[in-house]
């Protein structure tokens, strides 16, 4: 037996003894998705056994270093152990930003001082992040960003607004883009860290398309940072935040950019009406779908190429932008088939049979994948330019 | 196992690569059709793959071959594709290589090592129509003497006028046999005609053509999982050759974007053209990586290969087929001359995209492999 089966048998066991029941069924609502934090209300014990397991093992960041939390995983040993994850249908113990985003960035800028000190609470869950990024006058442009931190001897004074901020209203710490050189445009940015509960720190939800409210304003006023808590260089965060969102991508395209990776004529295929060849009884809809399903497969397969080669230095650095065009694009096309395949029914907006209009909040929830983390035709730029090679991009 | 080329694999394709753009690139093409070449390829250029053991990649080495996979064979296959190179490699060396080493007995210790040594031309007889309906074969095979009796027409049959021998796809009273029918097999006919792409296609006619018994591939009536076989390889085998195809239209066009002035400005400047552009380097590299799934999925016999084929060639084709549309548009005026290598590029693309059955034929066998 090879080192890899070897591990992979090792892994097969623990999931089996570790990994309870509950958590091998599918995500039906937002609570069964868990997030931690300093307020996590964990829906069932199940949910909190399996995150203390996870995290007792290293799990939760499995390609991490031990000393930060991780088990240390080589990117053969993390593919696999996502696998056997799969496998079993088993949950992810830990959704967070942390993990994601500003992880990775600590692991490449931060002071090994600061990769303890962070890491290790959001490998456990403990500490649950947000991300402060875009400002009103600052989307697409995002290096326009006028949050000021005016610098006071050993700490900042920050005021100012970010806005789409994911999740801040229930976040414990946020990693902020704040201007600290008003005549610097992309050398005049320092990554921060401060506790949302720092006075002068505000949240406002906002209500969109689908009824929801993921995210937030999120209003600083004379909120005191001191100037241990920052990553990378003061003035040189834009380095930092772009490390970060191509994090972002990686995270957006291989965590399922795509959305749920399976047949969508599938799924419809039980519910809906088959004709005597035991077709989808709609042929122009079914071609649709199966066309898509070509789209989805193939995205797949690309999606593995694309982890394959990222996590062992082969991918372009810009290909993340790609992925999440790619993707994010192909999840809004599956939103538009669930639509069609559910007709007048999937239009109910709370009705009990329809989960509080879950089909129509998601399709609705889905037309952010292509605008948040970068559009669209930021990513096409981005290629164009890096990858493409082409002039004036 | 990773899904990008292993070390081996890389050292194949950096042999291979130079090896194909110098000795056969797009010119070669021109200069075949140039001359109304009859025999569909150079003897010569296939003498030089023989030298470099390709055409007995897929041949088992107990045949003489290589044993390789279709990981590699789609190495070479991209490469024929990316300099529009004439050649007999997908219907021999691909799609008769995996029937045959399916089938095995006779027929494959007979063809295998002929194959292998580069001295024998396979082509494949499966289509009887204008479109590729392999479940609908009305060619029969009926029992007479020691042998069998083929009748039917076949069509879309590339090298058939050539070939040494050409493997037939047809009915018999329990199911679907193939046969090996030698060139010279009395009642044959094979009609070429030149194809949009230079390339060389028959209509072949079976009239009466008596085979012996031992000219059935596999075992009689239990020809359909190697024909399988045949056509999972063989559009696995397009489907790179189109990646191939796609690839080299899409940096063409990519470079002439900037070298191309109108304005006062490189064309590649303009957004609504480098959007376009980045667009299409996604499909590409989504085709790219779901060629080589299917290529990884048929090498380790996966059960999951058969999706995968289908998903491939539907894939490769709508990318190449969006790689040779905009490579004529971006290059304007003269995307429309022959002097420029762009439009072979989208003729090329058209012949492989119906080989073996265009993207709806596969787009719907998607979905009755997912149960609608």
């Amino acid at each position: 037996m090879s080192d890899l089966d070897a591990f992979r048998a090792e892994v097969r066991g623990w999931l089996e003894a570790n990994c309870p029941a509950e958590m091998r069924e599918p995500i039906r609502e937002e609570g069964d998705v868990c997030w931690g934090g300093r307020n996590w209300v964990f829906k069932n014990d199940a949910q909190k056994q399996w995150l203390e397991a996870c995290a007792a093992k290293g799990y939760t960041v499995p390609d991490w270093p031990k000393a930060y939390g991780g088990a240390g995983l080589t990117p053969e040993q993390t593919k696999i152990f996502k696998q056997e994850m799969k496998r079993i249908h088993a949950r992810s113990p830990l959704d967070s930003f942390g993990i994601w985003m500003l992880g990775p960035a600590l692991l490449q800028f931060g002071t090994e001082e600061q990769k303890v000190q962070y890491l290790n609470p959001i490998a456990r869950g403990e500490i649950r992040w947000c991300q402060g990024y875009s400002e009103p006058g600052s989307g697409s442009d995002l290096v326009s960003l006028q949050t000021f931190g005016e610098d006071k001897g050993d700490h900042w004074v920050v005021n100012g607004s970010k806005i789409w901020t994911s999740y801040a209203d229930q976040a414990d710490w946020i990693f902020c883009l704040v201007r600290t050189d008003k005549a610097n445009k992309y050398q005049g940015i320092t990554f921060m860290l401060f506790d949302m509960a720092s006075k002068g720190v505000t949240t406002k939800p906002i209500l969109l398309i689908s009824g929801n409210s993921p995210f937030c304003e999120t209003f600083f006023d004379d909120v005191e940072v001191p100037k241990t808590q920052y990553v990378g260089e003061i003035n040189r965060g834009w380095d930092v935040a772009k490390y970060l969102l191509g994090h972002e991508r990686e995270m957006i395209s291989g965590g399922g950019a795509g959305g749920d990776m399976v047949s969508i004529g599938g799924a419809f295929a039980k519910s809906f009406g088959k004709n005597a060849a035991g077709e989808l009884d709609d042929p122009i809809l079914r071609a649709e779908m199966a066309a898509f399903d070509v789209d989805v497969f193939a995205y797949r397969a690309m999606g593995e190429r694309f982890m394959d080669m990222w996590k062992t230095g082969r991918a372009h650095p810009a290909s993340s932008n790609m992925m999440k065009y790619v993707g994010t694009e192909l999840n809004k096309r599956r939103h538009e088939l669930v639509m069609s395949g559910g007709g007048s029914e999937a239009l109910e907006w709370d009705s009990e049979e329809t989960k509080g209009g879950a089909r129509a909040r998601g399709w609705l929830r889905t037309k952010a994948n292509s605008i948040e983390g970068g559009t669209s035709e930021v990513m096409l730029n981005v290629i164009a330019k890096r990858i493409l090679d082409l002039p004036g991009a | 196992m990773p899904l990008y080329h292993n070390d081996d694999q890389a050292m194949l394709k950096d042999s291979v690569a130079p090896f194909v753009a110098e000795q056969a690139p797009v010119s070669h093409l021109r200069k075949l059709r140039d001359s109304a070449d009859a025999t569909g390829f150079s003897r010569d250029l296939w003498t030089q793959f023989t030298e470099m053991g390709l055409p007995g990649m897929l041949v088992p080495e107990a045949h003489g071959g290589l044993g390789m996979g279709h990981m590699e064979a789609g190495i070479v296959l991209e490469e024929i594709g990316r300099n529009l190179t004439p050649s007999p490699f997908l219907s021999t060396s691909v799609g008769a290589v995996a029937a045959l080493a399916k089938a095995g007995g006779t027929q494959a210790g007979r063809w295998l090592p002929a194959i292998a040594s580069g001295e024998a031309i396979i082509a494949l007889a499966i289509d009887e129509g204008a479109k590729h309906r392999p479940d609908r074969i009305a060619a029969t095979a009926t029992r007479a003497g020691n042998g069998f009796r083929l009748d039917g027409k076949k069509s879309f049959v590339l090298h058939g006028h050539v070939a040494d021998m050409s493997i037939v796809a047809a009915k018999t009273d329990g199911g679907i046999t193939l046969f090996a029918v030698p060139k010279d097999a009395k009642g044959v006919t094979a009609d070429p005609r030149r194809l949009v792409d230079s390339s060389l296609a028959s209509h072949v006619t079976l009239d009466g053509v008596e085979v012996d018994a031992d000219a059935v591939i596999g075992e009689v009536d239990a020809g359909g999982d190697i024909l399988d076989a045949l056509l999972a390889a063989t559009r696995t085998g397009a489907a790179a050759e189109m990646v191939g195809v796609g690839q080299g239209a899409m940096d063409m066009t990519v470079t002439y974007l900037k070298e191309r002035k109108q304005f006062g400005k490189l064309i590649g400047e303009f957004q609504g053209l480098q959007h376009r552009a980045a667009h299409l380097y996604g499909e590409m590299e989504v085709a790219r990586a779901t060629v080589m799934k299917a290529q990884q999925l048929l090498d380790e016999g996966n059960e999951g290969a058969k999706l995968m084929v289908s998903v491939a060639k539907a894939k490769a084709g709508r990318a190449a087929n969006l790689a040779v549309r905009e490579g004529v548009q971006m290059h304007g005026g003269i995307g429309m001359t022959d002097e420029y290598d762009i439009g072979l590029y989208m003729k090329r693309d058209r012949a492989l995209a119906e080989y073996m059955g265009d993207v709806h034929y596969h787009i719907d066998q998607v979905a009755r492999m997912n149960g609608y």
